[in-house]
C-alpha cells in the first residue's frame, strides 16, 4: 500500500544511492539506513531520523552523517476505539491511519496537503491543516510521545511528563531525539464527505472578508493566481474554499490509490509565467462566482496526491518552495508588494496558497504558524534569479516581523533563523548533540 | 495454506516475521480466524508487530525469540513453535541476509554466515517440521528464496547459491511431501523495497513488499509450486539463464 511512494522521490537515473527532499534541489549520495535502535546507538557521528521526504527544503537531509529512514516502523501499537486514542510507531503515513480508521468513523485532527508524510514528520514540523483557524496545530493533538536520544536515554513526554522536551520536539525539526512513537487523538466523523464551498474572489481585501466571514467553517483556504495581480492593487484573483465534514451519516469509504505518475523529468522551464498564467486562469474561469457541492476528503484535503511525483513537472533542477507568516496587520501590504516584486522578476509560482492562522498559541518552541496569515509559493529553481527573488521576500517577511517555514526553506540564514525563531536560545538546551541536519547546519546559531 | 477462507481458523507459523515482506503478508492475511505465532530475534519489534495485529483483529498471536540461523537449535525452536499451536496450516519463512559478496571473499566467517542464514539454517529447520506435516497430511510451506538463486553472478554469488541450494531443496521437499498432500511453495523476488536493500538505488524494476505479499497470498491460493514475483521477473530470468557465459563475463551483474 505505501511503499510504492517511498522511493517515489529519487530521481531515476544514475545506479549510485540517492535520495532527496521534495524540493529536489540537493540529491545526497550515501545511502539511507532502515531505523534500528542498536544502529542508532553505535553509530559514530552526526545522525538524522527521515520520515517519507516531503519536506521541500534540506530541513531532512544531511549530507555529512548517517540517515535513519523511520519508514519501516509501521505498526500501530494501541487503539481506543471509544475514546479515538491511537497510538503507532513514528514511519506510520498518515495515508495508513485514513485507510484503517475513516471506515470506524475517524479522521486525522490536522492533516497536511499530502497523506504521504509520516508521524514522526508531522510532529518535527509541528504541521498545519486548512483547520488552523479552529483548532491549531497537529501538536495539540498529541497527548504522549516517546523519544530516543543518542545517549540511550528513552524518555516519553506529554503536556504533563517532560513538557519542556515534549515542547521542544514538537515543530523541533527531529533535533531532539529520534521520535519512536506518537500518541495522538483522532477526531470523530460520519461520513467521508465534505461540504463544500467555492467562491471567486478579487484583491487580498476581498479575500479578507470572505475569510472574516468564513471563520466558523471548519476548513477554509484559498487558491491564488499570483500572475493575476496588477501593480501596486491588491487585485490577485483566487478561489476561497470552506467546507466541513458532511454531518450526516453516510458512506465512509476511505480514498483511492493514485493513478497517474509523472514518469520522468520534465524539460527545465515547462513552468513559466506564460503558461502558469494560462493554467491559472483557466482554473480560476472553471469555477462559477460562487459553487456548492460535495467532495470526498481526497479531493478537498490532498488534490495533488492524485498524480505520483508531480514535483518532476518543475525540471531536473528542483523547486524552491517559500511559505512565510505574516501577523495580520502587514499582512495585506506586505502580501501585495511580494506579489508585485515576483511579477517584475518575471518568475510566476504555479501553486499559490493563501489562508490565515487563527490565535491558538503553538506548543512547540520552533513551530511555525503564529496568528496571521500565511502565503505558499513555489518557483521552479532557475538558479542566482530564483534566489534573488526569495532573498527580496525573506526581507519582506522580517521587516514584517513575519516567519518562514522549515519544512519548505532552503535559504534561510542564521541571522533569519534567530528573528523568525525567537525561542531558539531555549531550544539549544534540548537538542541532541548528536543529531543534525543540512537545515541546521545553514542556520544553527552558532 | 489449505484455504484462504475467512470463516476457516487457520494457524500460520512465521520464521523472520520482522522482515518487511513478512510484516506485508502478515497483514494482509490477518482476520478474526488467523492464530499466529511469530518467530524473530528482535523482541521489541516482534512485540510492536504483535500489537498491530491485535488492533487488526487476530484471533490470537503468540511470539518467539530465536536466533534462526542457528542450526543446533532449530529442534528447540520447531518444539516452541509446536507448544504454541497443534497444527500448522502455513507455515512461511522470510528470515535471510543479503551479505556482502566482496567482504565475504576476505573473511569467511562472512561467507559461512550468508550461507548458513539463507540455507543450512533454512533446510535444518524445514527437516524438523517435515515429519510434522507427514503427520497432519495438510497444509502449505513456503519459503523466499531469489532471483538470484537462478544464476551465479559475480556480485553476489554467495547469497545467490544459498538461495538456489534452497530452491534445489524446496523443490526436493515438494516432491517427498506431495505424497502426503502438503504444498510447498517456492518463491523467488526480483528487486524488494526492504531494509535489506536499503543500500540500493530504487527504480523502475522495484516492488513494494505489499506487492509480493499479494503475489504469495494469489500462488498459495493457486497452489503453485514456485512463483517469481512480480511475474515479469519469469521472463527476465529465462533471458538472463539463456545468455552464453562468453558473454555474461562482460556484464558486471
Ligand atoms: C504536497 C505537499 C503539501 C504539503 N502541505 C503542507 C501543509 O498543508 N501544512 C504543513 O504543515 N506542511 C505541509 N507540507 C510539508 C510536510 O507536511 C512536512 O514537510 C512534513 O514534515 C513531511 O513529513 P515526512 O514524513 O515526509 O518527513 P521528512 O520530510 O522526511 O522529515 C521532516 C522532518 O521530520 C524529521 N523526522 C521525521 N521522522 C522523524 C522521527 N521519527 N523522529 C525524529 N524526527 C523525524 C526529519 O528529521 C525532518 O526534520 C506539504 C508537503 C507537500 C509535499
Ligand atoms: N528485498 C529484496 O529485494 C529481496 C529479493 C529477493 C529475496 N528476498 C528475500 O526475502 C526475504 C525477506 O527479506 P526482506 O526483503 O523482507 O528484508 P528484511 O526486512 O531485511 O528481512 C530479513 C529478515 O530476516 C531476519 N533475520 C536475519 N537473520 C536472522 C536470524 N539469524 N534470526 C532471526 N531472524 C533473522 C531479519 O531480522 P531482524 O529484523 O532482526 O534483522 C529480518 O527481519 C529474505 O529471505 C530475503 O533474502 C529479498
Amino acid at each position: 500500500m505505501v511503499v510504492m511512494y517511498r522511493n517515489s522521490t529519487i530521481p531515476t537515473g544514475a545506479m549510485t544511492p540517492m535520495w532527496t527532499s521534495w524540493g529536489r534541489l540537493l540529491s545526497i549520495e550515501t545511502p539511507q539506513h532502515p531505523f534500528r535502535k542498536k544502529p542508532f546507538l553505535s553509530t559514530n557521528g552526526t545522525i538524522l531520523a527521515t520520515g517519507n521526504l516531503k519536506s521541500y527544503g534540506d530541513s531532512c537531509l544531511l549530507s555529512n552523517g548517517t540517515a535513519f529512514s523511520m519508514l519501516f516502523q509501521d505498526n500501530i501499537l494501541a487503539w481506543n476505539p471509544q475514546s479515538g486514542r491511537l497510538k503507532v510507531e513514528a514511519g506510520v503515513l498518515l495515508d495508513h491511519i485514513l485507510q484503517n480508521f475513516v471506515p470506524e468513523g475517524w479522521f486525522l485532527p490536522v492533516t497536511p496537503g499530502t497523506k504521504y508524510v509520516s508521524v514522526g514528520g508531522a510532529v518535527a514540523n509541528d504541521i498545519h491543516g486548512k483547520n488552523h483557524h479552529r483548532v491549531g496545530t497537529f501538536g495539540h493533538f498529541i497527548t504522549s510521545l516517546k523519544l530516543l536520544r543518542s545517549n540511550g536515554e528513552a524518555i516519553v513526554c506529554s503536556p504533563s511528563a517532560n513538557s519542556n522536551l515534549f515542547q521542544a520536539t514538537i515543530g523541533g525539526l527531529g533535533l531532539t531525539g529520534i521520535i519512536d512513537w506518537v500518541e495522538i487523538q483522532l477526531i470523530p466523523i460520519k461520513s467521508s464527505l465534505m461540504d463544500v464551498e467555492w467562491l471567486r474572489f478579487e484583491g487580498i481585501p476581498e479575500f479578507l472578508e470572505l475569510n472574516t466571514a468564513s471563520s466558523h467553517y471548519d476548513y477554509t483556504v484559498s487558491w491564488l493566481d499570483c500572475t493575476s495581480s496588477k501593480k501596486g492593487k491588491a487585485s490577485a484573483k483566487g478561489i476561497y474554499i470552506r467546507g466541513r465534514h458532511h454531518p450526516d451519516p453516510s458512506c465512509l469509504s476511505i480514498h483511492k490509490k493514485p493513478y497517474l505518475k509523472i514518469p520522468f523529468n520534465f524539460p527545465d522551464l515547462t513552468l513559466n509565467k506564460y503558461t502558469i498564467g494560462m493554467f491559472n486562469k483557466l482554473y480560476y474561469h472553471h469555477f462559477p462566482k460562487h459553487k456548492k457541492g460535495t467532495q470526498h476528503y481526497d479531493p478537498f484535503f490532498y488534490p495533488l496526491d492524485q498524480l505520483i511525483d508531480w514535483n518532476l513537472i518543475y525540471g531536473k533542477r528542483g523547486l524552491y518552495q517559500f511559505q512565510c507568516v505574516i501577523p495580520f496587520k502587514h499582512s495585506l501590504s506586505t502580501f501585495q508588494t511580494m506579489l508585485d516584486i515576483i511579477a517584475a522578476s518575471g518568475q510566476a509560482s504555479f501553486l499559490s496558497v493563501l489562508k490565515s492562522f487563527g490565535s491558538i498559541p503553538s506548543i512547540g518552541l520552533l513551530s511555525f504558524p503564529e496568528e496571521g496569515l500565511t502565503l505558499c509559493l513555489d518557483f521552479a529553481n532557475q538558479g542566482i534569479k530564483t534566489l534573488t527573488l526569495l532573498k527580496q521576500l525573506d526581507e519582506l517577511v522580517l521587516a514584517a516581523r513575519g516567519r518562514r517555514y522549515p519544512a519548505k526553506d532552503a535559504t534561510m540564514t542564521r541571522n533569519q533563523f534567530k528573528q523568525f525563531y525567537p525561542n531558539w536560545n531555549t531550544f539549544l538546551a534540548y537538542k541532541d548533540p548528536k543529531i543534525s541536519s543540512d537545515f541546521w547546519e545553514r542556520v544553527s546559531p552558532q | 495454506m489449505t484455504n484462504l477462507d475467512p470463516d476457516l481458523i487457520q494457524t500460520i507459523v512465521v520464521l523472520g516475521a520482522t522482515s518487511a515482506i513478512a510484516k506485508a503478508f502478515i497483514r494482509q492475511c490477518c482476520n478474526a480466524q488467523t492464530k499466529f505465532v511469530l518467530v524473530g530475534r528482535d523482541e521489541e519489534a516482534l512485540d510492536a508487530i504483535k500489537s498491530d495485529l491485535i488492533i487488526r483483529k487476530a484471533r490470537s498471536i503468540e511470539t518467539i525469540v530465536a536466533d534462526l540461523a542457528d542450526c543446533f537449535r532449530a529442534k528447540e525452536t520447531v518444539q516452541a513453535v509446536m507448544a504454541r499451536c497443534s497444527r500448522v496450516d502455513l507455515l512461511f519463512i522470510s528470515y535471510g541476509i543479503l551479505g556482502d559478496n566482496a567482504e565475504a571473499l576476505k573473511d569467511n566467517v562472512l561467507t559461512q554466515e550468508i550461507i548458513t542464514s539463507n540455507f543450512t539454517s533454512v533446510a535444518c529447520l524445514l527437516s524438523e517440521f517435515t515429519p510434522i506435516f507427514e503427520k497432519q497430511k495438510t497444509g502449505s510451506i513456503a519459503v523466499i528464496t531469489s532471483v538470484a538463486g537462478d544464476r551465479g553472478r559475480q556480485s553476489n554469488y554467495i547469497y545467490g547459491s544459498a538461495k538456489g541450494g534452497l530452491a534445489l531443496f524446496l523443490q526436493g521437499l515438494r516432491h517427498y511431501l506431495s505424497k502426503y498432500g502438503v504444498h510447498v511453495l517456492t518463491i523467488k523476488p526480483g528487486f524488494v523495497d526492504t531494509p535489506m536493500t536499503s543500500a540500493f538505488k530504487k527504480g523502475l524494476l522495484w516492488a513494494s513488499p505489499e506487492k509480493i505479499a499479494r503475489g504469495i497470498r494469489h500462488a498459495l491460493l493457486k497452489k503453485k509450486s514456485s512463483v517469481y514475483l512480480p511475474g515479469f521477473w519469469k521472463w527476465i530470468m529465462i533471458i538472463i539463464k539463456l545468455v552464453p557465459e562468453s558473454i555474461f563475463h562482460k556484464t558486471k551483474l
